[in-house]
Parts: C-alpha cells; sequence; structure tokens
C-alpha cells in the first residue's frame, strides 16, 4: 500500500506524518509522473486557487482525474474543493465528486472553530465509538450531493461537513491536524 | 459539544494551509488580485511596501483599515495586515475588521521599545518576526501562532533572511543534540522560555509554522530558502518592485513549490524582466536596519 500526497501547496507534510504513524507508505506528487505506482491519494489543506493554478501549470488536471476514476482520492478542506464538480465560482476544479461547494463558508479566520461530530461510517469502519473532533479552518460546507454522492457528517444545524462517492472521499475539517487517525484508516480501507 | 474559536490549534492551523506558499505584500485591491491570479497562499495588506518605507523615512503606521477592507473584498484567500511592535490597540483595530493574520512587524515604527503585544489575548492569529531562536520562542511564548525570519525587508538582498534561516534551523539542530541537562542553560543563554526548548527538541522543529521574508526577489531566491528548511515565503518589495509583478509573483509560486527541481526553477527563471533594484544589505548602516527592531 503506497499513498500519494498532492504536495503543491498546503499542509501535505502532516498528512504524510499521519500515514507514517499508520504504518503506509507515502510520495510526495508534484507531477504527473509521481502519480504512477500509487494505490490512493490525499489532497492537502491549503489555498484551493493555489493549488488548482498549479496543478493546470503542470499539466495535473488530467492525469489526477484519470486516477480518480479507478483509485481512492480523499480531499480535506482545499482538496474537497479541487475535487468537488461545483462552487459557484471559476477556478479550477478535477469535478471528480458529485458535490456542490461553497468556500469559505463560515466567514473569515476569527470564526474558524473546533467542534465533535458523530460520524457513524468511521465507527463502523474502525471499531472506535466515540465522538470525532474536527478542525475546521476558513472551511468550505459541502452545499449538496448529488448521483452516487452520500453525505457523511453533518453539523448540529445539518450543513455537510463530510461526503464519500464511492472511493472518493471529501472533508471541510482537517483530520491531520489532531492526533486522531481514525479517517486516515477509514481512507486507507477504501483504497485497499 | 459546543464549537471553540480563536483556540491554539486554528492559530497555528491557518500557518500550516499556508506552508509550501508565497505571502506576498500588496498596496491595493488591484495588485491583491494580481497576487491571487498568479498563486499567492495570502496577502499581506499594507499602504506602502517595505522600500517605499525606507525611502520615505517618517512613521510608519497601520495602514487604512478601508484600504484593507477594500483588499479582503477583492481576494478569497487570507489577508494579513501589519501593526506596529507593541500597538497593541492597532492590533485590536485589525481584530475588529476581521483580518485573517496579524503581522506584529519590525517593517512598521515600533510603538514600545521594551514590550512586544501579548498575542494570547486575541483571536485572530499572529505573525513575529525573528532573527535567532531565542527571539522567535520569546514570541511564540506571547502567543505567536506562527513566525518569519526577518531578513532585512525592502532591500532585495537575500543575505540576511539566509543569516536568519541558518540561525533558526541550526539552533534547532542543536537543541536536538543536546542532552537534557544542558537545555536550561541554553534557555537562559538565549533568552528563550525553557518549556519552549523542550517543545522544540521533542519536537525536533518549531512548535510553529515558520517562512522566510525580507529580501526574497528572485525565484532562486525563494527556493533557496526553502532549500535551508522554511515552511514558505513573504515576498515584500521584491514582486510590485520589478519590471513585471505578474509574472515575477507567478515564477516565485512555482520555485516554492518545485524548490528542490532545478530544471523547473531554470524554466521559471526565464525573462522575468527587471528585478526590484537591490540595496546591499552588509553596507547599510546599523540605524537604518529594520531586523534590530524587536526585543
Amino acid at each position: 500500500m503506497k499513498i500519494g500526497v498532492l504536495a503543491l501547496q498546503g499542509d501535505f507534510a502532516e498528512h504524510i506524518t499521519m500515514l507514517k504513524k499508520i504504518g503506509v507508505e507515502t510520495a510526495e506528487v508534484r507531477l504527473p509522473k509521481h502519480l504512477d505506482g500509487l494505490d490512493g491519494l490525499i489532497m492537502p489543506g491549503g489555498e484551493s486557487t493555489t493549488i488548482g493554478k498549479l496543478a493546470v501549470a503542470y499539466d495535473l488536471m488530467k492525469p489526477l482525474q484519470e486516477f480518480g476514476k479507478s483509485k481512492a482520492i480523499w480531499g480535506t478542506c482545499a482538496g474537497a474543493i479541487f475535487l468537488s464538480k461545483d462552487i459557484g465560482r471559476d477556478q479550477p476544479l478535477l469535478g471528480l465528486m458529485n458535490i456542490k461547494v461553497q468556500r469559505n463558508a463560515f466567514g473569515r479566520q476569527v470564526d474558524s472553530f473546533e467542534t465533535d461530530l458523530e460520524i457513524d461510517e468511521l465507527y463502523k469502519a474502525t471499531g472506535a465509538e466515540y465522538p470525532y473532533h474536527a478542525v475546521f479552518i476558513r472551511a468550505p460546507i459541502i452545499e449538496s450531493v448529488s448521483g452516487k454522492a452520500k453525505v457523511l457528517s453533518k453539523l448540529e444545524d445539518g450543513r455537510i461537513v463530510a461526503a464519500q462517492e464511492g472511493h472518493l472521499l471529501a472533508t471541510s475539517f482537517h483530520p491531520e491536524l489532531t492526533d486522531d487517525t481514525r479517517f486516515h484508516e477509514y481512507f486507507i480501507s477504501l483504497a485497499s | 459539544m459546543e464549537a471553540k474559536t480563536g483556540t491554539w490549534t486554528e492559530k497555528k492551523g491557518l500557518a500550516q494551509m499556508l506552508k509550501g506558499g508565497v505571502i506576498m505584500d500588496v498596496v491595493n485591491a488591484e495588485q491583491a488580485k494580481i497576487a491571487e491570479d498568479a498563486g499567492a497562499c495570502a496577502v499581506m495588506a499594507l499602504e506602502r511596501v517595505p522600500a517605499d518605507i525606507r525611502a520615505d523615512g517618517g512613521v510608519a503606521r497601520m495602514s487604512d483599515p478601508d484600504m484593507i477592507l477594500k483588499i479582503m473584498d477583492a481576494v478569497t484567500i487570507p489577508v494579513m495586515a501589519k501593526c506596529r511592535i507593541g500597538h497593541f490597540v492597532e492590533a485590536q483595530i485589525l481584530e475588529s475588521i476581521g483580518v485573517d493574520y496579524i503581522d506584529e512587524s519590525e517593517v512598521l515604527t515600533p510603538a514600545d521599545e521594551e514590550h512586544h503585544i501579548l498575542k494570547h489575548n486575541f483571536k485572530v492569529p499572529f505573525v513575529c518576526g525573528c532573527r535567532n531562536i531565542g527571539e522567535a520562542l520569546r514570541r511564540i511564548g506571547e502567543g505567536a501562532a506562527m513566525i518569519r525570519t526577518k531578513g532585512e525587508a525592502g532591500t532585495g538582498d537575500v543575505v540576511e533572511a539566509v543569516r536568519h534561516a541558518r540561525s533558526v534551523i541550526g539552533a534547532i539542530k542543536q537543541i536536538q543534540n543536546m542532552d537534557d541537562e544542558e537545555l536550561m542553560t541554553f534557555a537562559k543563554n538565549n533568552g528563550a522560555p525553557y518549556e519552549l526548548i523542550k517543545e522544540v527538541k521533542t519536537l525536533g522543529r518549531m512548535p510553529v509554522v515558520n517562512f522566510a521574508a525580507g529580501g526574497v526577489a528572485t525565484p532562486a531566491d525563494a527556493a533557496l530558502m526553502m532549500q535551508l528548511g522554511v515552511d514558505g515565503v513573504f515576498v515584500g518589495s521584491g514582486i510590485f518592485k520589478s519590471g513585471d509583478p505578474a509574472k515575477r509573483a507567478a515564477a516565485i509560486v512555482k520555485s516554492v513549490t518545485h524548490y528542490q527541481d532545478a530544471s523547473i526553477l531554470a524554466e521559471v527563471s526565464k525573462n522575468l524582466g527587471e528585478a526590484m533594484v537591490g540595496r546591499n544589505a552588509a553596507q547599510m548602516p546599523e540605524a537604518e536596519k529594520l531586523a534590530v527592531r524587536g526585543w
């Protein structure tokens, strides 16, 4: 099992640390050739505009779209935006997942927050049934899911913050900023 | 559970999202758009870039909130703004208008020559400059959630940025090799909080994200700082004081992502037009150096 982490910009090193913690081999992906031999890919938090522009500049859009047809991809925050089909504004998107996303949905940095989530799928997959502590930073929300995409988790007010479509996973929050490896373990189960 | 805002994780976390990116100084909404289009991961809103502050002389203060708000409206990426060292009221104002990060900056004229702002008192995160490990850890002790090595702003000369980054990163390596008995003496000699020295030893790195600043003018400069081991770069006067800002900005963004790939660095360094006119930092009188501000 070898998982790549898109390393154009953002907190890719934090994802690599989490993957190493659960004993997974990792690779940094900056160019199309770096996708060779990977079983899955994580797209980290960062600035989605920056990541999109760099992906276009280094011809990563098509290779990433091809990769996502058969292999697992997980986007956290900016990565989730990049995975989506629609964000209501013009910037490069992979359009792999049938989710509509709104950027900076909670306001500015002073509105960024931490909270606990109940995520049944995660409990089932890992056998560890306690709330998932989630860190949201200038976070997007998933406005709606369509097609085969399904909701994994919502805030108390009903806003969607995690979704899955087969082997594709999107979270508004940052599991890589916590010590809880359950989300990474869950993603590995999708990549296997 | 009730949602918690303004936590240490949140403050540090935003800086983690900026890693591997370029934060650009901009003086109006139009420049902010150019920076965002070039791939900046954040912008620093200020009235004058450091090169102009140097040229103009006088007292440099926080920018007009209206000008900062216009920049916040123009872009979707995070917007930072500067307050004077020790000027906690300027910081309160910046927090109230909703900037994403405050830079308590030596580039502005200090308001207090002994004390920095107690940054733990704020919900908004702060970035502060440093020349060495002691200064970095004192600022983190006061609540800075991100550090940047100072370099010498407004010169276009990378030599001071290199000096400060080497000093900080060298000290981290030194701390890692120390016996626990040596840590208190190191803390004393460097004027650094003991608990944070212990944390640096455990982590093997700075407890918060560390960018380089002050004199970065070319893609090669930016990649040099990345290879020395910083997490990203600030570019101040280097972009909008150059011949072709949009092209240079995009090239520096690419150089930070591909900092280890010399063939890509060669490609992005081609035909960038004129770099900013530099000022040799080594020949600058001590009194003109901005980096010495900070205590």
